[in-house]
């Protein structure tokens, strides 16, 4: 089926908001090619679960792609137009199922050396997006915090190497309550400037106490969630035929609910009680950390992973005005001769090793932070946990300079504004 | 959507300036010099190497190692062995792009037809172009003892010998996968099989399942002169499988001396597992083994003075720059620097110490070696490589 053959009823099977979006503007899908739509519709469907931020720029897009003229259309998606689809993937339920289609289209893609024309005219088109409807500015300057190092007694090498050019090092800071001055600082501009699904606080480890107006999530509390997902991934590779691919797409239809989680329905209107909490339940959020599971590659393994992967996927997704994220120690990786021994199931941890997962991790934090709206105004803190060493970065903090003078976290804050 | 902004430098130009950064990081640190195209002359006829005596060992990495992690001032810490044992010994070469397919059963199976094969990376199927190990055995009339590959991988089974009407079944290389041997010789018994055998970093848990012509058990002791006690013993000392690998490959290099052996590395791509420590650690214990594997060739009486070794990444990994992807876990932009790598030459014949730039590719790599081995890559897309033949 080709785009222009499209029909509101095939929509049917949207969730309700989602439905009506798609609806309302179908004419103007009706006019885009195929290699483009259903990347388009992958986000769509997931209307009702997406953060406000996200919701936002979907109708933006969308009313951008009304406002056009047949001959504009045609001339916005000439790059996507030239690329050649299979029969196949033409055939396909690429209504109900867009990732899975893209999924595919993207082997198709490689497969047949267009990839490159893809990825030209998906710049082209993301760049005239954003100069014809331009993203949201943030309400107040951005800030990230990235907390590393947990349960490490003396870091190995020189911290902060990437980040260091960017910004000021310190190595004399005083440690007293460190977390909970970063986590009241957050809390505070969560209370200054409230916003939904504004201001985070994700945790590699256990969440340290918090104030509820920051969104949090944590590799700790989704312990259930990933031992519920490992025990299906690992009845569903023992079926016969299931290859990489197929449990992708399985995994890809796994709801809050597959996993333990969330109220008795998936729909955002349903809120019932959280099962295990009697909460409300957040739907937005559940669907957000069940993909961090069912997405992240490693995620689901170590918490480094995990906590870095949901940080680059709420900044992308969420776009939040603070982001606090602190790593914790990651399982240790047994090496080849201790797995033939086997019998030792316990999990032991590796703190070193998680400390440089984590000083990575810390700078692609800031990376990208800086990818969002307002990046010049921006600032980023990173701190070695319980020790002297942090580094901050900001829009009037010099850029490659070191200080051994005494500070604290406190004062760190203020001179990066 | 898929991708967002980024510069407008055209993907080639960025692969040449990639490539430049390389040359200039090395002619620094490795005390290399700029080799020029107009210096080759026959590597063949300067080595006066009878054709039948001549060997070439050939060593991927399937999982790429970026430059910053490499060959940048802040990455050669990582690479102690090759900057300083193999490069001086080496031409090597700053720009090897691979325009195919990134994912590492296709990519090393492109490496080893030298045409961009485009069958589903995840399925167990063989190339559909002949492979190096078929045009040499079918060419030169070698027996299948004289051409093998080992990889980690199980999912590499199948890349001895393609489908390919008129080559294909029986022509192709004896392929070795230590890992589902190493398995197989414990039975399933006591050991943390599921997590040893998971060796596709790209989709935790999975383990695929084998078939196709994979080294049996037996054949250990009738072939390698191992006995499956013995290599349980030595398997015990061992930290990961690519040492496991190599310890194969140096029991086939000492017992039956193969002409054509392809090894496949791995460690490298638990990088997507997101976890920056284990990638750093298997850049660094890939180094060792490329530098220990060098110096077994040169102990060995039937490789020393007639081997020609070639090491290069299957691709390379995605920039930390480019949003569409997230940094070193993984290869799915195609952008330059996933695309671009290198390689390094070494052996009788290839001039030491230089440093080549202009843009190869991943095809070329199997009519260089046809060009050395006296094989002709008749079905191969790229060209012998100009500066080593």
């Amino acid at each position: 089926m080709l785009p222009s053959e499209l029909k509101p009823e095939q929509f049917n099977g949207y969730p309700p908001e989602a439905r009506k979006l798609v609806t309302n503007d179908l004419a103007a899908l009706q006019r885009l090619p195929l290699s483009f739509l259903p990347s388009l519709l992958r986000e769509v469907i997931e209307y009702d679960f997406k953060f406000p931020v996200e919701r936002r720029a979907l109708e933006r897009e969308l009313a951008n792609l009304k406002s056009l003229s047949r001959e504009q259309t045609k001339e916005w998606f000439q790059g996507f137009a030239g690329i050649q689809i299979s029969a196949e993937l033409e055939k396909s339920d690429w209504v109900d199922a867009p990732a899975q289609f893209v999924e595919q289209l993207s082997a198709h893609l490689w497969a047949t050396h267009q990839l490159d024309v893809f990825r030209t005219a998906a710049l082209a088109y993301a760049e005239r997006l954003r100069a014809a409807a331009p993203p949201e500015l943030p309400a107040m300057p951005r800030l990230g915090i990235a907390v590393i190092g947990q349960g490490v007694a003396k870091a190995e090498e020189p911290l902060f190497r990437k980040l260091r050019p960017h910004g000021a090092y310190f190595s004399s800071v005083q440690t007293d309550n460190g977390l909970k001055v970063l986590l009241d600082a957050a809390a505070a501009r969560a209370k200054a400037h409230p916003v939904e699904y504004g201001h985070w606080y994700i945790d590699g480890g256990q969440a340290a106490e918090h104030d509820p107006e920051l969104t949090c999530v944590s590799y700790h509390a989704l312990g259930p969630a990933r031992a519920a997902l490992s025990s299906k991934i690992r009845a569903e590779i023992e079926r016969p035929g299931m290859g990489p691919e197929s449990l992708r797409t399985l995994l890809a239809q796994l709801r809050p609910s597959d996993l333990g989680m969330g109220g008795p329905t998936d729909q955002p209107a349903n809120l019932g009680p959280d099962r295990e909490t009697g909460k409300p339940v957040d739907a937005v959020l559940d669907r957000f950390q069940v993909k961090l599971l069912t997405e992240g590659s490693g995620t689901q393994i170590f918490s480094t992973t995990f906590a870095q992967w949901a940080a680059r996927e709420a900044l992308r997704r969420a776009q939040p005005l603070t982001l606090l994220v602190r790593f914790a120690p990651r399982q240790r990786q047994k090496p080849m001769n201790e797995m033939l021994v086997g019998g030792n199931e316990r999990v032991e941890l590796d703190p070193l090793g998680s400390l440089v997962d984590a000083d990575m991790g810390a700078y692609y934090n800031w990376l990208n932070q800086q990818r969002l709206t307002g990046a010049e105004q921006s600032s980023f803190l990173v701190w070695f946990e319980n020790h002297g060493e942090a580094l901050i970065i900001g829009p009037s903090t010099p850029r490659g300079t070191e200080s051994s003078s005494a500070a604290n976290l406190q004062q760190l804050l203020s001179w990066m504004a | 959507m898929f991708c967002s902004g980024r510069s407008d430098v055209s993907s080639r130009e960025l692969s040449r300036q990639l490539a430049f950064t390389r040359r200039d990081f090395l002619r620094s640190a490795a005390g290399v010099a700029l080799g020029s195209a107009l210096l080759s002359s026959g590597l063949a006829a300067r080595t006066g190497i009878p054709a039948k005596k001549r060997k070439v060992v050939v060593i991927t990495f399937g999982g790429g190692a970026r430059d910053q992690e490499t060959f940048a001032p802040e990455g050669q810490e990582n690479i102690p062995h090759m900057m300083r044992e193999l490069i001086p010994q080496a031409s090597f070469f700053t720009q090897v792009v691979n325009r195919g397919i990134l994912g590492h059963y296709v990519a090393t199976a492109s490496l080893a037809t030298g045409v961009y094969e485009t069958f589903n990376n995840f399925a167990a199927v063989p190339p559909q172009h002949p492979t190096a190990f078929e045009y040499f055995r079918k060419d030169l009339k070698r027996p299948s003892t004289d051409a093998w590959v080992v990889a980690p991988s199980n999912g590499f089974n199948r890349i001895g010998e393609s489908n390919y009407r008129s080559y294909g079944p029986g022509l192709g290389a004896r392929v070795i996968l230590p890992k589902h041997l190493l398995a197989a010789a414990n039975n399933g018994g006591g050991a943390d099989y599921e997590h040893l055998l998971r060796d596709n970093y790209e989709t935790p848990y999975f383990t695929p399942e084998l078939g196709g012509g994979e080294f049996e058990l037996q054949q250990l002791e009738m072939l390698l002169k191992l006995s499956v006690d013995d290599f349980k013993k030595h398997a015990l000392t061992l930290s990961s499988p690519d040492e496991l690998s190599v310890y194969i490959a140096r029991q086939l290099m000492h017992q039956l001396a193969p002409s054509l052996l392809w090894i496949t590395m791995h460690d490298i791509d638990i990088a997507h597992a997101g976890t920056y420590s284990l990638y750093v650690e298997g850049i660094r214990r890939t180094d060792r083994l490329c530098g220990e594997l060098w110096k077994s060739i040169q102990s060995e009486p039937e490789y020393a003075g007639n081997t020609n070794v070639f090491i290069l990444p299957d691709f390379g990994r995605d920039a930390d720059e480019d949003s569409g992807g997230n940094g070193f876990q993984h290869h799915r932009t195609g952008d330059a620097l996933s695309r671009t790598t290198w390689m390094l030459a070494m052996g009788p014949g290839v001039r030491e110490g230089l440093v080549f730039d202009q843009a190869l590719q991943s095809t070329d790599l199997v009519p260089t070696i046809g060009s050395i081995l006296g094989f002709s890559a008749a079905y191969a897309q790229g060209k012998p490589i100009a500066e080593l033949v």
